[in-house]
């Protein structure tokens, strides 16, 4: 008997058993479902997120303080202001720097306010560094105006939406905490960043910060080679710059790269995670489809009895029931790439979601393995039937 | 030894059943000779070993001891497979229920040997579309057993023994299920056969429709005992 009749056949039995077969198939194709919506999830966070981090550049270092990972950044922080001093002279060259004196703050115009903003104390070389920060209204501060420690500030479309809908801005006063500082430049948008609103920001002169926040310390100071090429060369400068006055486990630096790769890992781990609860429900679809199988088996022990009887080899009977129990399992495999493929579309549209080949594929041959593993005892048991006792049977 | 007149040749058949300590002798060394276009009937009353000797000759089961030749073949010692291979060849089944596949219709139910012994598509479909016309079926080719009268599924399944065209019609009580009208019928379509050169071993306790054969046997307590 070919493979393409043995189909045939369990697509018969298939359909001779309507609802049955639905059921048994519905666990396959919930678990099939949940690994491509779930994978495609996962994969959709982690190519988000790298794209977001890649946008910062390839030329971008990131100088944090302590350990990279650590908490120790937390309890002491040693990298200072004079410490990215030294960077910037050092790296006069082939490099552009700018701190970061980070606070949380609120902003008030006239009675408006805006709470839970981000102030940033920077450079002005940070329109060069950071690539996101794009001018949409007026000009960035100058490096005049940064060292005379100006009360100047450029805000994010948050702040200014908030402030001056439709307004022009620049020369217009507000209070970062306590002080006024005077408006000189809008943001482009830039957007959220893991749920956070990154345009609800003022930037400030980084020494005017140092002087209103009473702090020397920074909370990371980016740099930025002027060319790829010269990143090795920029990472070296900075490690003889800082190890100079502080040890090596009171700052770490991280490029672009090193962050998407640190991520990955991270997002790679969630994936598997989700696609492993996925696999849980998959099992015991599979269950399912054993269970089924070993039904019909025994109700269809006369006809495997006769089959023997007419000339059925105990392998035609294995194949029969094997393929019967594969067929079962992909159509629900094939419903669930269907049905996952349809939402993973639909979740990238209000969300981050990206269906992969290898979900799909893995997808299709969990089921078809499925089909085969939990198929096979049920199969072996038909075929191991003594053909006397099989048409006996009532 | 293929060209040999006889189609089935036993000796000293015997078949033990073990079963809980007590042992069960079905045959005890059953000697049997059909030659080929015989007609033989097989009598007995129940528990006389005739259904394990059915299965024998029909090589659903094997002998414990003893050699069994079919068509010049040594068949004692077959596996299941062999087996599967033999029957598939050379027995064409009547059994008294039919025993006809409810979700097929008459023409699949024949084709069903042909699919295992490997013939082509096409070809199986036009010998069983032959058979069935040939017994008076051709207007219930899509009929399902259970759209058919007892006698019309008596004859797919004679048609369905006559797919692989064996030499050997083996059939178990073929009239048990019948009323009398259709069993005579069925007696006919086996009486032709063995007239058109298949060789017919019955199976039956029922003294009339045996006394039909060209000859009798009688099988009691597991051995044979000519009448």
């Amino acid at each position: 008997m070919n493979t393409e009749e043995l189909i045939t056949l369990s697509l018969r039995a298939i359909w001779g058993n309507k609802l049955r077969s639905f059921l048994t198939t519905l666990g396959i194709t919930i678990g099939v479902f949940a690994i491509i919506v779930l994978v495609s999830i996962g994969s959709g966070l982690q190519s988000y997120i790298t794209n977001q981090i890649s946008s910062l550049g390839s030329n971008v270092i990131f100088v944090t303080p302590g350990e990279s990972g650590g908490i120790g950044a937390l309890l002491s922080n040693k990298l200072s202001l004079q410490d990215w001093k030294n960077i910037q002279r050092k790296t006069l060259l082939t490099a552009k720097s700018t701190p970061e004196i980070r606070q949380l703050e609120t902003l008030k115009y006239k009675t408006l306010r805006s709470k839970g903003a981000f102030v940033f104390g920077v450079s002005s070389s940070y329109p060069e560094v950071v690539t996101t920060a794009k001018m949409a209204q007026g000009n960035f501060f100058t490096a005049g105006q940064e060292q005379s420690g100006s009360n100047v500030t450029v805000i994010g479309q948050s702040v200014y939406n908030k402030f001056f809908p439709g307004q022009a801005a620049i020369g217009k006063r507000i209070f970062v905490g306590n002080k006024l500082y005077t408006v000189i430049g809008v943001f482009a948008k830039i957007g959220t960043f893991a749920g956070v609103d990154a345009d609800n920001i003022a930037v400030i002169p980084v020494e005017t910060a140092s002087i209103q926040y009473g702090t020397t310390s920074v909370s990371r100071i980016d740099v930025a080679a002027n060319n790829p090429d010269l990143l090795p060369i920029v990472i070296r400068q900075i490690n003889q710059t800082l190890l100079r006055r502080i040890s090596s486990d009171d700052y770490s630096i991280q490029t672009a790269d090193s962050l998407v790769s640190t991520i990955s890992s991270i997002t790679n781990v969630l994936s598997l995670a989700l696609g492993g609860i996925a696999g849980i429900s998959l099992l015991v679809g599979g269950i399912g489809v054993a269970n089924i199988m070993l039904v019909s088996v025994t109700e269809r022990t006369r006809e495997i009895g006769l089959r023997k009887a007419l000339g059925a080899k105990r392998n035609d009977i294995l194949k029969q029931f094997l393929i019967e129990a594969v067929t079962l399992s992909v159509t629900g495999g094939v419903i669930g790439i269907m049905l996952g493929m349809l939402v993973s579309v639909i979740i990238a549209i209000l969300l981050v979601s990206t269906v992969t080949i290898w979900s799909v594929a893995l997808a299709f041959g969990f089921s078809v393995a499925v089909g085969v593993i939990f198929g096979m005892a049920p199969a072996i048991r038909a075929s191991k039937l003594n053909p006397i006792d099989a048409l006996r049977y009532e | 030894m293929k060209k040999n007149d006889e189609i089935i040749k036993m000796v000293g058949i015997t078949k033990k059943y073990d079963s809980l300590d007590v042992e069960t002798i079905a045959l005890s060394g059953i000697n049997l000779s059909v030659k080929r276009g015989d007609f033989l009937a097989i009598t007995g009353r129940s528990g006389s070993g005739k259904s394990t000797l059915m299965h024998i000759i029909g090589l659903l089961d094997i002998p414990t001891s003893g050699t069994y030749i079919l068509n010049g073949t040594d068949v004692s010692k077959f596996g299941e497979d062999e087996a599967a291979f033999q029957r598939n060849k050379e027995i064409g089944f009547v059994f008294q229920q039919f025993n006809l596949l409810p979700k097929l219709n008459a023409l699949e139910n024949v084709i069903l040997p042909a699919i295992y012994a490997g013939m082509e598509k096409k070809a199986r479909t036009e010998k069983a579309n032959m058979l069935l016309t040939m017994l008076g079926l051709g207007g219930h080719l899509n009929k399902r057993p259970n759209q058919m009268s007892g006698g019309q599924q008596q004859r797919v399944a004679i048609a369905r023994a006559l797919m692989n065209d064996p030499e050997l019609i083996l059939a178990d009580e073929p009239t048990g299920n019948l009323d009398t009208h259709s069993g005579d019928d069925v007696m006919r379509t086996l009486k032709q056969l063995n007239k058109e050169g298949k060789t017919v071993v019955l199976i039956t306790h029922e003294h009339d429709i045996a006394s039909q054969a060209k000859k009798i046997l009688h099988l009691e307590d597991g051995a044979l005992v000519s009448k």
